[in-house]
């Protein structure tokens, strides 16, 4: 390493090791404490995919659902909260 | 009436027994009787950091079970007065001790006149850990800036919280002030943002640790010892006294200055 690292602002800046660290944590523990694994996710997808295509064609590969936080609504905290983003590509004419 | 203390963190080699050690010492030098648990049944240890381990006769479990009296197992530490030490049993295991048993074994000694009981938990949250928050008034929890301590810790504080032990206090250990400066280690901000639970101390990563430990003499009798001053102000705010936090001020070298006037960083 050069001494004083002159050449450093040229690199593209990566994020420090302790934000790293922090961000994963935030992650790993939203799913920790609502006991959620990826599995039990991938089923629940499987089954928001199947009652919404009742009605309406929706964009599989682009759905998105997670699990992430907010705050609440009393303001004492964060509380988990279930994400989804569905692309809707076009609604069935026979759904009614 | 003494009140009950429980030092847990769910990971092990995070500093359970080390502030155990620290804070009972800090609190009987403050003039407090206090009794030291050792809960870690089959891997003992709070002996050894205290340096009491050629006095052992009787332990826990032998309370427990009967086999003596209470003042019988209790070694009265000859240095510091009014501090005793509980051993654990080297020889059982967990399953041993009930938490019915140990929840007796804290009122007893408090009828003792103890005005602190601190137990040390054993890593893990299995029967040991049952057993060590059995009996308690209050829990502190102690972590390290690291993602498994710290992942470890949320699980334990949910876990104190379903035993009825709610805000548990947390102790920050093994600050590396120069990394956290470096952004190469996460910070008190971050932990307590993390964690959302009031912190009662932050004990930097400091030499005299070992160093005293090795002597079997706690650091928070060393005057000079930065760890040491960290646990005294942990003491004080146990004893309801509200001490400003330490500032971990780095001395700035030549090099660094230079450095910075550099990179601006």
């Amino acid at each position: 390493m050069d001494l004083f690292d002159l050449f450093s602002f040229l690199k593209k800046k990566e994020p420090s090791s302790g934000t790293v660290a922090k961000d994963r944590l935030k992650l790993v523990l939203v799913h920790d404490r609502v006991n959620c694994s990826s599995q039990v996710l991938e089923m629940l997808k499987g089954d928001i995919i199947k009652v919404i295509s009742n009605y309406m064609e929706i964009d599989e590969d682009e759905l998105d659902i997670n699990i992430t936080q907010t705050r609440s609504e009393d303001n004492s905290g964060t509380v988990p909260v279930l994400y989804a983003n569905i692309p809707i590509k076009s609604m069935r004419r026979n759904a009614n | 009436m003494g009140e009950v203390i429980v030092i847990t963190s769910g990971k092990g080699g995070v500093g359970k027994t080390t502030t155990s050690a620290n804070l009972g010492c800090g609190l009987a030098i403050s003039g407090k009787k206090v009794a030291l648990v050792d809960a870690d049944i089959g891997l003992r240890n709070l002996d050894v950091v205290m340096g009491l381990e050629n006095r052992i006769v009787y332990d826990l479990v032998d309370v427990v079970e009967g086999k003596c009296r209470l003042k019988q197992a209790l070694i009265k530490d000859k240095r510091y007065a009014g501090l005793y030490l509980l051993p654990a049993a080297q020889t059982r295991d967990k399953d041993a001790v009930s938490p019915e048993q140990m929840q007796k074994l804290c009122e007893n000694l408090k009828e003792e006149e103890f005005d602190y009981i601190i137990i040390d938990c054993p890593a893990g949250i299995e029967q040991g850990f049952k057993n060590a928050i059995a009996g308690a008034d209050r829990a502190l929890v102690v972590t390290t800036p690291e993602v498994s301590a710290v992942r470890d810790a949320d699980r334990i504080i949910g876990l104190l919280e379903a035993n009825e032990l709610t805000n548990p206090s947390l102790i920050l250990n093994r600050v590396r002030p120069d990394m956290v400066d470096r952004g190469d280690m996460m910070s008190l901000d971050d932990v307590t943002e993390i964690l959302a639970i009031d912190i009662i101390g932050v004990v930097p990563d400091d030499e005299s640790i070992v160093v005293q430990t090795n002597k079997g003499e706690p650091a928070v009798t060393v005057e000079n010892s930065k760890a040491g001053q960290a646990y005294r102000n942990i003491t004080q705010r146990i004893l309801g006294n509200d001490v400003p936090f330490m500032e971990f001020k780095q001395e700035e070298t030549f090099m660094n200055k230079l450095k910075k006037l550099f990179h601006k960083g």
